[in-house]
C-alpha cells in the first residue's frame, strides 16, 4: 500500500469518504511518520496521540452510521502554539506559558473538530510568533526538512516543516508580517495569509491585534483553499471579524489548476526589484514571471512608492501593540509566577516573572513598543507609522485600480543556517520585507512555490484586494499546476 | 550620535516590568539603537495631512445583543491561575501594611 503519509488533503478526504481507509488509518499514518522523524525536525511541540485516535474513531462511527461528513473529515491538521485548545498545553513558544491548559478552544480549533479534522498536535514557534525562523522558540528550534542544518523560517516554522516532512497534510499558522508565507516559501509549501478579519481571531493569543491573522497551511494551493473553506467566515466572538462570506476560494483554486490566466493582470511591484533579494530568488522569480505570462497572464509592473517603508512603519506599530498585548503576562490570571515570597511586592514578582518567562526577542519588542508609544516619542514613532500604514493602503488600492493581483518573491532569501542571522535581529527583520505591506493593508496574500535555488526552495508570493482571496488562490493553482512539485529529499 | 541610552534602556525596563540584568542592558542598549536607527526612516515621508490608520477594517461600535449566554465556570476560569483561594486570583501583597490597616 501507498504510505498514506504522500497524499494530499484532498485526496485522503476521498479515501475516507469511500470507506478505502478509515480517518484511524490515516491518522495512526501521521503519528507513525512524526515518531519516525520528529525527532531531527522538532515541527511539534505536542503531540496529542489520545486525542487524534479519539477524534479519527468518531469520523469512522459516524461514516459507518451514514452521518453526512465534511469535505476534510477524517483528515489530520497541525495547529500552531499560538491557537487555543482546550484542556491541551498551549505555549505560544514561550516558558511563561509552559504549564499552561486553555479552558476553552480557539474559534478555528472549534471550527477544525466541527469539519471533523483530526488535531495531531500543537506546532513550535519564535516565541509569540514574534521572528522568522523559530529559532525564537524557548523550546529549541525546527529544522528544515530540505536541509536539517537550516531554518524552516517563522514565526510558524513548525506548521510549515510538518508539511514539508509529511507529517501532516494540514496545518493552520498566523501572519503578523510574514509568519504563515515565509516559511512556506522557506519550506516549499503553500501559505495563505487571509484577509485580515476574514479569519477569526477569537483564542488567538495577542501579538499585535491590529495584523494578527490566522490562516490555512497545505502543501498543495487546493488543500489550502479547502482548509480554509472550513476555518474562515465570520465569528461574533471577535469584533474585528467581516461580517461576509469566504470568498469562493475552492472553486477559484480549481479553476487556476486548468492552467489558463488568459484576461488575468498581474503587477510586479518596482520598488521591490532593487531591494536585496539573492540572485538565485530572483532567478526563480524571473522564471515564474515568464511562466505566468505563457499560461496567459498579462504582466506590467507598478509602483508601490511607500512600500520601502512598511518595514520601518511595521516595527513600530507591531511592537506598539505587543507591548500593551503582552501586559496580560504579568504572573496573575495564568502562566508563569516567580519570586512570590510573602516579601516582595506585586510590581517586583511581576518584574522578576516576565524577566524570567519571556525570551530576548519579546523582550526587545516589549521595550521597542513602550519606547514608540511613550510620552514624547509618540507622533514621531508610532503616530507617524500609523500615517505611513495609510499611504501603503493607498498605494495598494491604487495599485488594484491597474492590476488584478500583485507579485513578487515571497521572501528575498532562501532558508538560512541555524544561527546565522540571531546576532544581529535587525537582519531577521529583513525577512519579512515583501510580505509585510498586506498586513499594513489588511489585504490577502498566498505563497506558492515557485522553483529552486542552490537546491532550495524558492516562493512566489500573490497578493490581492481585500476580501478577493479567491483571485490569488487562482494564480497560485495556476503556477502550481505548471511548474510543481517541489519534493524534498527523503529524511 | 545613538538614538538610545543605556539609562533610558533601563528606564524602559522598569516601565515595561521587566528585571533585567546589568549584562542585558548593554546588550539591548546596542540593539536597540540599531533598530530605532532604521525605523526612524518613518519621518522622511512626508505625512502632515494623511490621517492615521490603526486598523483596517472600517467595523464601529461591533456589540453581541445583550442577553445571557454561556461562559467559564469560575473553577475553569480559575483554572490556569499560579494561585488562587476564594474563588479569587491570589496576588502578592499590593499595599504596604500601615497603608492597608
Amino acid at each position: 500500500m501507498t504510505d498514506l503519509t504522500s497524499f494530499s488533503a484532498a485526496e485522503l478526504a476521498g479515501l475516507v469518504a469511500r470507506g478505502e481507509s478509515s480517518a484511524v488509518e490515516v491518522t495512526q499514518a501521521h503519528l507513525d511518520r512524526i515518531s519516525a522523524v520528529d525527532d531531527r525536525v522538532h515541527a511539534f511541540l505536542h503531540v496529542d496521540t489520545e486525542g487524534a485516535l479519539d477524534a479519527a474513531r468518531d469520523v469512522d462511527s459516524r461514516r459507518a452510521a451514514g452521518e453526512p461528513l465534511g469535505p476534510l473529515a477524517g483528515v489530520p491538521v497541525a495547529v500552531k502554539d499560538v491557537l487555543t485548545t482546550k484542556g491541551v498545553p498551549t505555549t505560544a513558544g514561550s516558558k511563561i506559558l509552559a504549564d499552561w491548559r486553555p479552558p476553552y478552544d480557539s474559534t478555528i480549533v472549534r471550527r477544525l473538530r466541527a469539519a471533523g479534522t483530526v488535531m495531531l498536535g500543537k506546532t513550535n514557534m519564535d516565541e509569540f510568533a514574534m521572528g522568522s525562523s523559530t529559532e525564537y522558540s524557548a523550546f529549541g528550534p525546527t529544522h528544515n526538512p530540505w536541509d536539517l542544518s537550516r531554518i524552516p523560517g517563522g514565526s510558524g516554522g513548525g506548521s510549515s516543516a510538518a508539511l514539508a516532512a509529511y507529517e501532516t497534510p494540514l496545518s493552520i499558522g498566523s501572519d503578523t508580517g510574514g509568519s504563515i508565507r515565509q516559511p512556506g516559501a522557506v519550506t516549499g509549501t503553500v501559505g495563505v495569509k487571509p484577509t485580515y478579519g476574514g479569519t477569526s481571531r477569537y483564542g488567538l493569543i495577542a501579538f499585535s491585534s491590529s495584523l494578527d491573522t490566522p490562516g490555512p497551511c497545505a502543501r498543495t494551493v487546493l488543500d489550502a483553499a479547502l482548509l480554509h473553506e472550513v476555518i474562515g467566515g465570520h465569528d461574533p466572538l471577535d469584533s474585528t471579524s467581516i461580517p461576509a462570506p469566504v470568498p469562493d476560494v475552492v472553486a477559484a483554486a480549481r479553476l487556476g489548476a486548468s492552467g489558463d490566466l488568459t484576461g488575468v493582470r498581474l503587477g510586479v511591484v518596482r520598488e521591490f526589484a532593487g531591494e536585496g533579494a539573492e540572485p538565485g530568488v530572483l532567478a526563480a522569480f524571473r522564471a515564474a514571471v515568464e511562466t505566468l505570462t505563457k499560461l496567459g497572464a498579462e504582466v506590467v509592473e507598478v509602483s508601490c512608492p511607500h512600500f520601502q517603508y512598511a518595514l520601518p512603519a511595521y516595527y513600530l506599530i507591531a511592537p506598539s501593540e505587543c507591548s500593551s498585548n503582552l501586559a496580560r503576562f504579568d504572573g496573575v490570571r495564568f502562566g508563569l509566577r516567580v519570586g512570590d515570597d510573602g516579601i516582595r511586592s506585586l510590581e517586583e514578582v511581576m518584574s522578576a516573572t516576565r524577566e524570567a518567562g519571556f525570551g530576548p526577542e519579546v523582550k526587545r519588542r516589549v521595550m521597542l513598543g513602550t519606547y514608540a508609544l511613550s510620552s514624547g516619542y509618540y507622533d514621531a514613532y508610532y503616530g507617524q507609522a500609523q500615517k505611513v500604514r495609510t499611504l501603503i493602503s493607498r498605494d495598494f488600492t491604487t495599485a488594484f485600480d491597474q492590476v488584478d493581483a500583485l507579485i513578487s518573491p515571497t521572501t528575498p532569501f532562501v532558508a538560512f543556517q541555524v544561527g546565522a542571522r540571531t546576532a544581529d535581529p535587525y537582519q531577521m527583520y529583513l525577512a519579512d520585507l515583501f510580505t509585510i505591506p498586506s498586513n499594513l493593508y489588511g489585504g490577502p496574500g498566498i505563497s506558492v512555490p515557485c522553483g529552486l535555488a542552490d537546491g532550495l526552495p524558492v516562493g512566489l508570493q500573490v497578493m490581492a484586494p481585500t476580501m478577493a482571496d479567491d483571485r490569488m488562490y487562482r494564480v497560485a493553482a495556476a503556477l502550481e499546476s505548471a511548474v510543481g512539485p517541489f519534493t524534498p529529499p527523503a529524511l | 550620535m545613538a538614538a538610545i541610552s543605556r539609562e533610558e534602556v533601563a528606564h524602559l525596563a522598569r516601565l515595561s516590568r521587566l528585571a533585567v540584568t546589568e549584562e542585558e542592558l548593554d546588550t539591548l542598549a546596542g540593539q536597540l539603537d540599531v533598530i530605532l536607527q532604521a525605523v526612524a526612516q518613518v519621518g522622511e515621508v512626508t505625512a502632515a495631512d494623511i490621517p492615521p490608520t490603526s486598523h483596517s477594517v472600517p467595523l464601529t461600535n461591533v456589540l453581541r445583543d445583550d442577553v445571557v449566554a454561556s461562559c467559564l465556570t469560575p473553577q475553569e476560569a480559575l483554572s490556569g491561575a499560579p494561585d488562587a483561594a476564594e474563588q479569587r486570583f491570589r496576588v502578592p501583597r499590593i499595599l504596604d501594611e500601615d497603608v492597608a490597616s
